[in-house]
């Protein structure tokens, strides 16, 4: 570690002391370019929570609940993508985005929307593993009570998603933390481009390639602070709903 | 609950009706019917199917062989019986927001379900606790809540399975209260339990299973006086040591 000299920096210890305070520096002053490239990883990976949500929710319940022929290959098939390559999803995008893609005419590579789209296909499978198996256990206790008040498959399913709430939490957060902290799918189909696609992961690549160590650094002790502020804003509700609801 | 005279005389009947597990007879050629109106206790040792008989008769499982009827319907009817389970699966919603549910699922919404919900509330002694978290509340409670939510659907018939196993003496008499009165409004009950005492107190009718099967079909007051099978005999036998 002391001997690696990178241009325009020190290193070692006084290279951490060094970014500490600059991220310190970075996030009192509210530094105009750190707000704008943490504004959209934020945004890009809410969005994507929230697209994620809308898919994984539903199909994880429906595949807890239904009983179908190859539904044991759908399990394996979800479990097994929630490993998914972030650059193999980055890369498949591209390809479905660039211009002689076959969604090419819409333009998208290289805006935030692609990366919604990259990211989406990356934490679908991890919600819809975690919610499956959460559902699966809820059904095996709630059938019967469900059954008895004659709920059908769907009403099942809507009573089910209610009632894990504060457990499905956890698997969006799972989610969220996923999709903020890749970056090889979103320097693929973003392009990291200054003031349009760059977000904190592909600004800690550039600016670590570039040999800007402090600022690499500061800016991911920005994102690991942003992480841990919002899993443990998760970590309370919980705790609170636990005491409220049981 | 049933002001109404007409439409609650359809007798549930079970005929030679067998329930199989992994190979196993849970049930064995069932005949039985459950009078309208009737208070019927199933009793028996442990495993011998008395649960397995309730869901059964609810239409929760079907016949591996034989049938079960409901007023000569082999359809399960729709809103016309209710459960209350031994263990009660309360979602995670207030004690109101519980029958609520259930009433939304039967269909019942608005002004009605709130009415219906709070005179169910109120019947069990739950009013005052209408808005606390269901899963919070005591055992008893839970029970009573259970009732009050199964009650709300004003069912034909009730089936309660072993519902007061794991209350103390007097959350059991509430629950036979609720029980009773719910009875006397003009509900049929089917009811198992492991308490002698709480069947000579309620049923009119028992019937008595031993391995899957029913040794007799009798009024309560002559099962508890001379039962007719020699395994009912034991039983009763066996409590008196």
């Amino acid at each position: 570690m002391h001997e690696i000299a990178v241009p325009g920096t020190i290193g070692g210890v006084d290279t951490i002391a060094q970014s500490f305070e600059l991220a310190l520096r970075m996030l009192t002053h509210f530094d105009s370019r750190l707000t704008q490239i943490v504004g959209l990883s934020l945004a890009v990976s809410l969005s994507s929570t929230l697209c994620s949500a809308l898919i994984g929710l539903p199909l994880g319940a429906a595949v807890a609940i239904a009983r179908f022929p190859g539904r044991n290959g759908v399990i394996v098939a979800l479990n097994a993508a929630m490993g998914l390559p972030p650059v193999v999803v980055g890369l498949a995008v591209y390809l479905l985005l660039s211009r002689a893609g076959p969604l090419g005419e819409f333009g998208l590579l290289f805006t935030p929307a692609a990366m919604v789209i990259a990211q989406t296909v990356l934490i679908v499978p991890i919600i819809a593993a975690l919610t499956r198996q959460i559902i699966e256990d809820a059904w095996a206790e709630y059938r019967e009570q469900l059954q008895s008040l004659h709920a059908g498959w769907w009403q099942a399913g809507l009573t089910l998603l209610w009632d894990t709430r504060f457990s499905l939490l956890t698997v969006l957060l799972a989610g969220f933390g996923r999709a903020a902290a890749e970056v090889g799918a979103v320097i693929i189909v973003g392009g990291n481009i200054d003031g349009v696609t760059r977000v904190m992961t592909t600004a800690i690549a550039l600016e670590t390639s570039k040999g800007d160590l402090p600022l690499a650094l500061g800016l991911g002790i920005v994102l690991i602070t942003l992480v841990m502020a919002l899993n443990v804003g998760a970590y309370v509700t919980r705790g609170w709903a636990r005491a409220r609801f049981g | 609950m049933g002001e109404v005279e007409i439409p609650l005389g359809q007798p549930i009947v079970a005929n030679g009706a067998s329930v199989v597990r992994r190979g196993v007879r849970v049930l064995d050629r069932i005949d039985v019917t459950i009078s309208p109106r009737s208070c019927t206790f199933v009793l028996g040792p442990n495993g011998s199917g008395k649960s397995t008989l309730l869901r059964l008769l609810h239409g929760l499982i079907h016949p591996d062989e034989g049938d079960v009827t409901w007023g000569g319907e082999t359809a399960r009817p729709p809103l016309r019986h209710a459960m209350v389970f031994q263990r009660p699966v309360l979602l995670r919603r207030s004690a109101v927001g519980n029958v609520r549910h259930a009433l939304a699922l039967a269909g019942v919404r608005g002004a009605e379900a709130a009415v219906r919900a709070h005179h169910a509330l109120a019947r069990v002694g739950l009013a005052a606790l209408a808005h606390r978290a269901a899963r919070v509340l005591s055992g008893g409670e839970q029970q009573r809540l259970a009732l009050a939510r199964a009650a709300a659907l004003e069912p034909d018939v009730l089936f309660l399975d072993e519902p007061t196993a794991s209350l103390d003496p007097p959350s059991t008499r509430a629950v036979e209260d609720i029980v009773q009165a719910i009875h006397a409004a003009g509900t049929t009950i089917v009811m198992t339990t492991h308490r002698l005492a709480q069947a000579k107190r309620l049923a009119d009718e028992v019937i008595f299973l031993e391995g899957g099967r029913v040794t007799e079909g009798t009024p309560a007051s002559q099962f508890f006086t001379e039962p007719s099978s020699p395994e009912g005999r034991a039983f009763l036998e066996g409590e008196r040591l």
